[in-house]
């Protein structure tokens, strides 16, 4: 467990491009320990660059930058270790069956095979459906075995590129269940979505993105200290002002 | 904020254009005209005053390349004049290699008949040609600078290590393989014929160096050009944030307490 | 490093197992590759001996660049490629996996064109000893030299034509190299066919540890 309140992410003015064009124009967020952050926005907004810019895969053009303790584009190799990014994609390998591909995630990761049935179990997939290739399976079991590979990594932070797109109403619980337990264990989470239902039931606190920055992300942190000079915003009208329907 | 001097040209580059002109007017009076018409090869001898120049400024432009390819690598001496360096090195000599494979095809094609013998070295600068046009594609499809700079470096050295197995390998290959043409490429040459072969070296050198170092300043401005455009880049993509606010509610902070988080990202 | 190797060489020879694309296409391309020179060459007897090592050679690098664009693509299918980045896996050892697997399969590849060249065209097979060094040294070369080069192109839109301009050239001392090494090894030719299979080592031994050293920057840039 993390007992200093030492931030978990803290972005300043952080500029990430791809080739000329501005992913992120200018990031300020604070994510403390163990808080599941949301980050909500219209398409385009950078949610998904700024994701990767914390698992350490795009690299920080200009600003600061610091996650678990660790510079996201000088020391990328230790930090991946320690992340596990759900992406839009699953990042599997059709071929292969569910089990393959978390052994193979597993075995990477030198953990114990132990690992691998557990976190198959725990994402509810069974036997039969552990052996077909998954490129056979429908998009919500594919997601399902990514998530297998996450749960067996047991990174400290993760992050989750709208993880409950494709998921049925079983499944959504199942994998809030999972991040609770995660965050229970001392992960951060920060999860990227458009659905307002992750918002009020599973996040303990919400940001927005548009046009690359983060509008309200160095604010009154839930799980941790107040700096000194943070200004104090209310969340609710500043929501409704973007147009995006409240969340309560 | 449009930089009025957004040319590549400067006194440099003037000196060393003119004086690669008359050079190549000098070159082409003596070559053509004022030296004589050799022994064995007659009149197809004045191809000796432009190709074994323009293949030298080929080798020459492959070369710095890889050594600017090896400087940018070096991680104390890394800099982006190293990669410019690097392409402007590459892109010339692909010009020149080029020119050498066509004058050396002539030269064959009027000595001895055929547009083309598998010479080592004829063979050595057509691989260095399609290396070279690999380098230059890869290049043109990264778009981020630092990549860019990075890969096609890695790549550079690659090449070059490629070149010096290839030279064995042709060298050898052609040994074996007696019964085709030796393409003899430095004849014996004295008096006004090694006057002017110097003169077409000094000549295809300045042209050479004019054409890297406008090409180096082309990079500089493109750079330039991406940077200022990176700028209002920014701008735009930030305004995306404000701007629903203001076409939504027509007002300007109308509502809530403090606008103070937009304001703060918007500096 | 080796550990990480091991296992993404299995994993890719797994892929490679349950879907069987080395097998069920790159090896009926290399034998139909081989027909069509023979059509090319019109049946010709003596000039079909002659060129056969040649041929060999060319066959097996257009199945090269098949396998290698064949291990990329498998990456860049489920945008695999991050999970790779984040598997805490080393550069290195990745590069040496792909590369042991592309040259296991073009291994394969190779021993069925032999088949396909003694039938075919009539060669006489002699000289083993040459004729198994330089194939194990130009298959190590190709795969590293193919698997570099793919990294690098791993992430660019215009993949399948960017690889192989890349490659085709930076192959051409190995087609020649062991074509002549072959072409000693046969009999035909009174070249010393050991001077051209140190020349495939000294290749293999430059894309290996080209691999080797720059696969984990390759690797993040694109």
């Amino acid at each position: 467990m993390v007992e200093i309140p030492v931030l978990a992410v803290r972005l300043r003015s952080v500029v990430a491009l791809a080739g000329l064009y501005p992913l992120l124009a200018g990031v300020d967020l604070d994510v403390g320990p163990g808080q599941i952050l949301a980050v909500k926005g219209p398409n385009g907004a950078g949610k998904t660059s700024l994701l990767r810019v914390m698992a350490g895969l795009l690299p920080v053009a200009a600003g600061e930058a610091t996650v678990l303790g660790l510079e996201p584009t000088a020391q990328a190799r230790e930090l991946r270790r320690q992340v596990g990014l759900l992406g839009h994609r699953n990042g599997l390998y059709d071929d292969l069956s569910a089990e393959d591909n978390v052994r193979f995630c597993v075995r990477a990761a030198r953990l114990p095979k132990t690992a691998i049935p557990v976190a198959l179990d725990r994402l509810g997939l069974t036997e039969r459906l552990r052996r077909l290739p998954v490129g056979k399976l429908s998009a919500g079991q594919r997601r399902r075995v990514a998530l297998a590979c996450l749960v067996a990594r047991q990174p400290r932070l993760w992050l989750l590129d709208e993880p409950h797109a494709g998921l049925d109403a079983d499944h959504r619980q199942l994998l809030d269940n999972l991040l609770r337990e995660a965050v229970a264990e001392g992960a951060t989470v920060v999860l990227a979505t458009h659905e307002a239902s992750v918002t009020a039931l599973l996040a303990n606190r919400v940001v927005t993105m548009s046009g690359g920055t983060v509008l309200d992300g160095t604010t009154v942190l839930d799980d941790g200290p107040v700096p000194d000079d943070a200004p104090v915003v209310d969340d609710g009208p500043g929501h409704e002002r973007e147009g995006i329907t409240s969340v309560a | 904020m449009r930089n009025p001097q957004a040319l590549s040209s400067s006194r440099l580059t003037r000196v060393l254009g003119w004086s690669a002109l008359a050079a190549l007017a000098l070159n082409t009076w003596w070559g053509l005209w004022l030296s004589p018409p050799d022994v064995v090869q007659g009149q197809f001898v004045r191809m000796l005053y432009v190709h074994p120049a323009v293949a030298t400024m080929c080798y020459a432009g492959f070369g710095l390349c890889t050594l600017a390819s090896l400087a940018w690598l070096w991680p104390r001496l890394r800099s982006p004049r190293w990669d410019r360096l690097a392409v402007a090195g590459a892109e010339v000599g692909a010009v020149f290699c080029l020119a050498t494979l066509v004058t050396g095809s002539i030269w064959g094609r009027a000595s001895w008949g055929v547009w083309w013998t598998w010479d080592a070295r004829l063979t050595l600068t057509a691989i260095l040609f399609a290396l070279s046009l690999g380098y230059l594609a890869l290049r043109r499809a990264v778009d981020n600078p630092h990549s860019r700079a990075l890969v096609s470096s890695m790549v550079a050295l690659l090449m070059a290590l490629t070149v010096v197995v290839d030279h064995y390998a042709t060298s050898w290959w052609v040994t074996l393989h007696q019964n085709t043409t030796l393409f003899k490429q430095d004849p014996t040459v004295h008096g006004w014929q090694l006057a002017t072969m110097l003169v077409s070296f000094i000549a295809f050198g300045l042209a050479f160096a004019w054409l890297v170092l406008h090409r180096y300043r082309l990079e500089v401005l493109e750079e330039r050009y991406e940077t200022e455009g990176l700028a209002s880049a920014l701008e735009a993509r930030r305004s995306e944030a404000t701007a629903p606010l203001d076409v939504r509610t027509g007002f300007e902070g109308d509502r809530g307490p403090s606008r103070a988080p937009a304001e703060a990202v918007s500096q | 490093m080796w550990r990480d190797a091991v296992l993404v060489a299995g994993k890719d020879l797994a892929v490679e197992r349950r879907s069987r694309v080395a097998l069920n296409q790159v090896v009926p391309y290399a034998l139909v590759v081989l027909l069509l020179f023979g059509f090319a060459f019109d049946q010709d007897r003596p000039l079909l001996v002659q060129a056969a090592p040649g041929l060999f050679w060319l066959a097996v690098l257009f199945s090269g660049l098949l396998a290698v664009q064949r291990s990329f693509a498998i990456e860049a299918s489920d945008g695999a490629v991050d999970g790779l980045r984040l598997s805490g896996l080393e550069p290195a050892g990745i590069f040496v996996g792909k590369a042991a697997a592309v040259g296991l399969q073009l291994l394969v590849v190779e021993v069925l064109l032999t088949g396909g060249v003694v039938v075919l065209f009539h060669t006489r097979l002699e000289g083993a000893g040459l004729l198994i060094t330089s194939a194990l040294l130009s298959t190590a070369g190709v795969a590293g030299a193919g698997v570099a080069y793919g990294a690098l192109s791993m992430g660019l839109r215009v993949r399948e034509t960017l690889l192989p301009l890349l490659l085709a050239p930076v192959l051409a001392p190995v087609v020649l190299a062991a074509t002549e090494a072959w072409r000693s090894a046969l009999g035909l030719s009174s070249a010393d066919g050991w001077r051209w299979s140190g020349l495939l080592g000294c290749f293999a031994a430059v894309y290996l540890a080209g691999g080797v050293l720059s696969f984990g920057a390759l690797m993040e840039e694109t």
